[in-house]
């Protein structure tokens, strides 16, 4: 009992320590990031703009709700960094000369803050300096609105805005390519020609406040200064980022723990009946002691207790020792100052409650069956066991089986509730590995779709303002450029009905052969000369079908709104858009033919040389590789991935582990008097091991396609459960990910089996024979 | 090949003086907890080609272990069991089980007969590893329970099922039949018919055949009765006229 015991221990402890690890991480996080706004005054509604007078904000600052108004200069630039010769980008963001930021305040790492006044000083991003090893003193360039300007660091800093730190359309976050820097009013001001102006909001409101009126209202006032849309704080992206992440965290925390809770019961139940089984003698001269129903329930019910206890207990050890080491990886992605690791007192009771019930909900009709069970027939063996012919014996190929295989499946089909269990738990081991690691397939999927089916090029330049196309010619020009390609992006709000969402129109040329956008099969289609294109997701966030008119308010320029039909809805794993064909466009802006940038192919033996010219076009903002952002990508994906595949490969094989341990400890108890008496007909040790463990291979054999379907079914449900705007999860399972599954159930149901081998090998056949049943 | 049960009674007659196994100073000690029991104090018997003996004597007198160790179930602690040229107290874990699988037939008291196989797949068990096995059903027909091939342990009675258990021990055409207490699970009227099954087996098939009992009213069936008593043997009889089960009292 004892091995049974410590394998259902094992597997409660798993269950627990999975639900621990994943709530406790997320209430932390949760509670930290809370903690973190409050402290820094994190924001409640921004708005970006084009440039407006300082007095605005007065005007602002009357907005009925408004509590707290920030005016900063927020504006990108491109950096050159010494022995780093890949382009960097930053987002410069200014801090008030005078006293300290009201909102979104920055917590200083290292070093101090900017002098007021003083044009060369920064303070960047902790993660940037760390990426870089840049210490306090270090310089480095940067163009700054096309001039060039040595910079001086002189702090590093953690900002509740910059939890999460993405380039805008990035897909991870890139600590060596892009940067947070925060300069000082004055001097950015006077860098991009807004002394006394600004070109970004921040707002926090009273609680009374309707943050939708506010952001109307808001849009209104900066409507005729370039707004390009307020956004309360759901929106922002440090913070969408971080919710998406607790979303997928809660989800996890509820399939996957409940998925152990469900075969430590069914473990538990049959072992519970089995102890019955061999107890029955010991319960009836109890009961003929005097001993009532109730003490005999409750003995039982002790020994369920006692396992769930033992089990939760170690799983919130280890779910503790999980949840900081996750906790830990989560910091290497989302900066906090801290992180208030807490465990919460209801989530220990959860675990608890749920295990404890749930176990003794599976144990109740055994502990029942043993306590009403009268002395007198307690005290008679248990009727010996009956078979009937089965099923497939009507097959005619029964004939040809040996007796051995006769009594597998005549086992089998005795107690048919049990082994479909088997198979469900074993066949669960294998569902839950591969839910656990799809993501890197999915991801796979994303990345090979986005990067090598609808974008192809190798590099991507954006212009500080939209550019005439001519700009294009000068691009072509340079060394190493083999292919330039404009696009144009426009900022808009998409709205139809009652429903709007803010985005950008992408504009690309008829036959470009550099950006392919992709239907549902994955398979190019053409963009319509006229009307609009979207990807699907906003499709559905807007309610819109191909037919329908979407209105269209243009955040920029002359700000047109216009109505234009959608023609198509295209497939796209990361971010939501529409497309136009770029004549279309330009014509629905307005304007002659204007670019927001290029899409370039390049040869790989200058580009270096390419992006120190890149970085000295005053035109050119910024400049992304797409090669160094994919692998940028895996990189920071790498350590996170490792950690979540032997987490789960730990506890699915701890499920296929128990799930066989224990039926073949149940199977060997009720047969070992079969056994041994074929043993001693003269039968070899592998022959008896072959019906013991054939039983629990057929088991295995069976469940693992079963496993391998159901783990698909639960990434189809996770996957669905967690798309958003941000990205939508493909179902993509690689042959390498469910070989990796049926490897680490085959491999621990043979551990196990290897035990009970060891056990067989042993059977006192002379004993055995001595007993009556 | 197997041979006939008929052309098997002419080569062997009973009692031609074979020895079948040739025991010497035979000891057995084991614990239980920590008292040493000495099951068999050093005991010289032969057994003989085809006859039908039965060890008697009351439970603790060593006959099971006698027994146990014949069918290469049980270790010796000293002296020497050779069956035929073969060394019993020597031979490992493999050649026991070799040993048991072509030349033993065992009949035990609570017949261990698997329960998911019907009384037919219960003897083809045994034939289909065997070398020269008669059919199960001729096997089942020999104890008298051609009509019942189909049924499980738990459809037949308790006499049935020993006479399963006896069919299932012959069927190998084994040279020696062991049976430890083939009725002690059972009335006086099944165990007869049981009897007489082991009695038939004898007779026409030539096997040798211990049975070890503590009920002497089976020893008047037997060719030579072996007393046994505390580890020792205390008297051997030999019987001249032997009684058929049917006219056995106890």
């Amino acid at each position: 009992m004892k091995g049974q015991v410590f394998a259902i221990v094992l597997i409660i402890v798993s269950g627990v320590a999975t639900y621990v690890m994943l709530i406790s991480t997320m209430n932390s996080l949760n509670q930290t990031r809370d903690r973190f706004y409050l402290e820094y005054g994190f924001a409640e509604v921004f708005a970006s703009l084009k440039r407006a007078p300082e007095d605005l904000k007065t005007q602002i600052s009357k907005i009925p709700g408004v509590e707290h108004v920030e005016t900063r200069v927020v504006a990108d630039v491109k950096l050159d960094i010494p022995g780093f010769d890949e382009p960097v980008t930053g987002r410069l963001v200014s801090v008030p000369d005078h006293g300290k930021p009201l909102l979104n305040k920055l917590h200083i790492r290292k070093g101090r803050s900017v002098e007021p006044l003083r044009e060369d000083e920064v303070v960047v991003s902790e993660t940037f300096a760390e990426a870089h090893k840049m210490s306090l003193g270090d310089r480095f360039g940067a163009v700054i609105n096309g001039r060039w300007k040595t910079l001086v660091v002189v702090g590093t800093a953690l900002s509740p805005e910059f939890v999460l730190q993405v380039r805008p359309g990035a897909i991870s976050p890139d600590f060596k390519r892009y940067a947070v820097l925060w300069m000082g009013r004055e001097a950015l001001g006077t860098a991009y020609d807004m002394k006394g102006a600004f070109n970004d909001v921040l707002l926090t409101l009273s609680p009374a406040a309707k943050t939708s009126e506010v952001l109307i209202q808001l849009d209104g006032l900066l409507a005729r200064y370039g707004g390009l849309g307020s956004y309360e704080r759901k929106d922002q992206m440090s913070h969408r980022f971080l919710t998406e992440e607790f979303r997928q965290l809660e989800r996890s925390s509820k399939v996957f723990p409940l998925i152990f809770v469900a075969v430590a019961v069914f473990l538990l139940n049959v072992v519970i009946n089995r102890t019955i089984q061999i107890q029955r003698e010991q319960i009836a001269i109890l009961k003929a002691f005097g001993y009532s129903h109730l003490d005999i329930g409750f003995h039982y019910f002790q020994m369920v207790l006692l396992v769930v206890l033992f089990g939760v207990a170690g799983g919130i050890g280890v779910g503790v020792w999980f949840g900081k080491g996750l906790g830990n990886i989560y910091m290497e992605f989302y900066r906090f100052p801290y992180l208030i690791y807490e465990l919460e007192w209801n989530v220990v009771m959860t675990a608890v409650l749920i295990n404890l019930g749930s176990a003794l909900l599976g144990t109740f009709h055994s502990l029942r069956k043993a306590s009403m069970l009268p002395p007198a027939e307690a005290m008679r063996p248990e009727p010996p066991a009956r078979y009937r012919k089965t099923i497939i014996e009507h097959l005619r190929l029964w004939h040809l089986l040996s007796q051995p295989a006769r009594i597998i499946f005549r086992n089998i089909e005795r107690r048919p509730i049990k082994s479909c269990l088997s198979i469900a738990g074993i066949a669960l081991a294998c569902a839950i590995l591969i839910a656990a690691i799809f993501w890197k397939d999915a991801v796979d999927f994303m990345v090979e779709v986005q990067f090598k089916l609808s974008q192809k090029e190798d590099l991507a330049v954006t212009f500080v303002e939209p550019t005439s196309r001519k700009a294009i010619y000068e691009l072509n020009g340079l060394k190493g450029v083999q292919y330039a390609e404009p696009y144009r992006s426009v900022p808009a709000k998409f709205r139809f009905e009652h429903r709007s969402y803010r985005t950008v129109i992408r504009g690309i040329e008829s036959g470009s052969r550099l950006h392919s956008l992709l239907n549902t099969d994955l398979k190019p289609v053409e963009l319509p000369p006229e009307g609009i294109v979207l990807t699907d997701y906003l499709g559905t966030l807007l309610g819109i079908q191909p037919g329908d008119q979407l209105t269209i308010e243009v955040l920029e320029g002359a700000r047109p709104v216009r109505q234009v039909p959608v023609v198509g809805l295209i497939n796209q794993y990361i971010g939501v858009m529409g497309y136009m064909d770029m004549n279309a466009l330009n014509v629905l802006m307005r304007e002659d033919s204007a670019i927001s940038g290029a899409n370039l192919m390049v040869d790989p033996l200058h580009q270096t040389d390419l992006y120190k010219k890149l970085i000295q076009m005053p035109r050119v903002v910024g400049a992304v590789v797409r090669e160094d952002e994919i692998r940028n990508f895996y990189e920071t994906q790498a350590e996170a991935f490792l950690f979540f595949t032997f987490i789960a490969t730990l506890l699915a094989g701890t499920i296929a582990f128990g799930v066989v341990y224990n039926s073949a400890r149940i199977t060997l108890s009720e047969r070992s008097r079969e056994l041994a008496s074929l043993r001693v007909l003269g039968y070899t040790r592998a022959e008896i091991s072959y019906i013991l463990l054939g039983e629990l291979g057929l088991f295995t054999l069976v469940a693992i396609p079963l496993g391998l379907v159901g783990g698909r079914v639960i990434c189809t449900y996770l996957a669905a459960t967690m798309g958003s705007d941000l990205f939508r999860i493909p179902v993509v399972v690689y042959p390498a990910t469910y070989s990796l599954a049926a490897t680490v159930v085959v491999v621990s149901a043979f551990l196990s089996s290897l035990i009970v081998r060891h056990r067989l090998d042993h059977l006192d056949l002379v004993a055995v024979l001595k007993t009556k049943e | 090949m197997s041979r006939s049960p008929i052309e098997r009674q002419i080569e062997s007659s009973p009692i031609d003086g074979k020895i079948v196994f040739k025991i010497k100073g035979l000891t057995k000690v084991y614990g239980m907890g920590e008292i040493m029991v000495h099951a068999l104090r050093g005991v010289d018997l032969d057994f003989y080609s085809s006859e039908l003996v039965v060890l008697l004597g009351p439970s603790g007198s060593g006959k099971s272990t006698l027994l146990n160790i014949l069918g290469g179930l049980d270790t010796a602690t000293s002296g020497q069991v050779t069956y035929r040229e073969r060394d019993l107290t020597r031979a490992n874990e493999h050649d026991l089980t070799e040993y048991r699988r072509f030349h033993v037939g065992f009949v035990f008291q609570f017949y261990n007969l698997i329960p998911s196989l019907t009384a037919l797949e219960n003897v083809a068990v045994v034939t289909e590893i065997a070398t020269h096995p008669m059919k199960p059903e001729d096997a089942l027909k020999i104890v008298g329970l051609g009509e019942r091939l189909h049924h499980f342990p738990a459809q037949l009675s308790g006499g049935e099922q020993q006479r399963v258990a006896i069919a299932r021990a012959i069927a190998k055409n084994p040279e020696v039949l062991l049976c430890d207490e083939p009725t002690g699970a059972l009335d006086l009227a099944t165990g007869v018919v049981v009897l007489e099954a082991l009695e038939r087996v004898n007779r026409e098939l030539g096997t040798t055949t211990v049975i070890i009992t503590h009920n002497s009213g089976i020893a008047d069936m037997a060719d030579r009765v072996v007393h046994l008593s505390n580890g020792l043997i205390s008297e051997v009889v030999q019987h001249t006229v032997k009684k058929r089960p049917g006219e056995l009292q106890w």
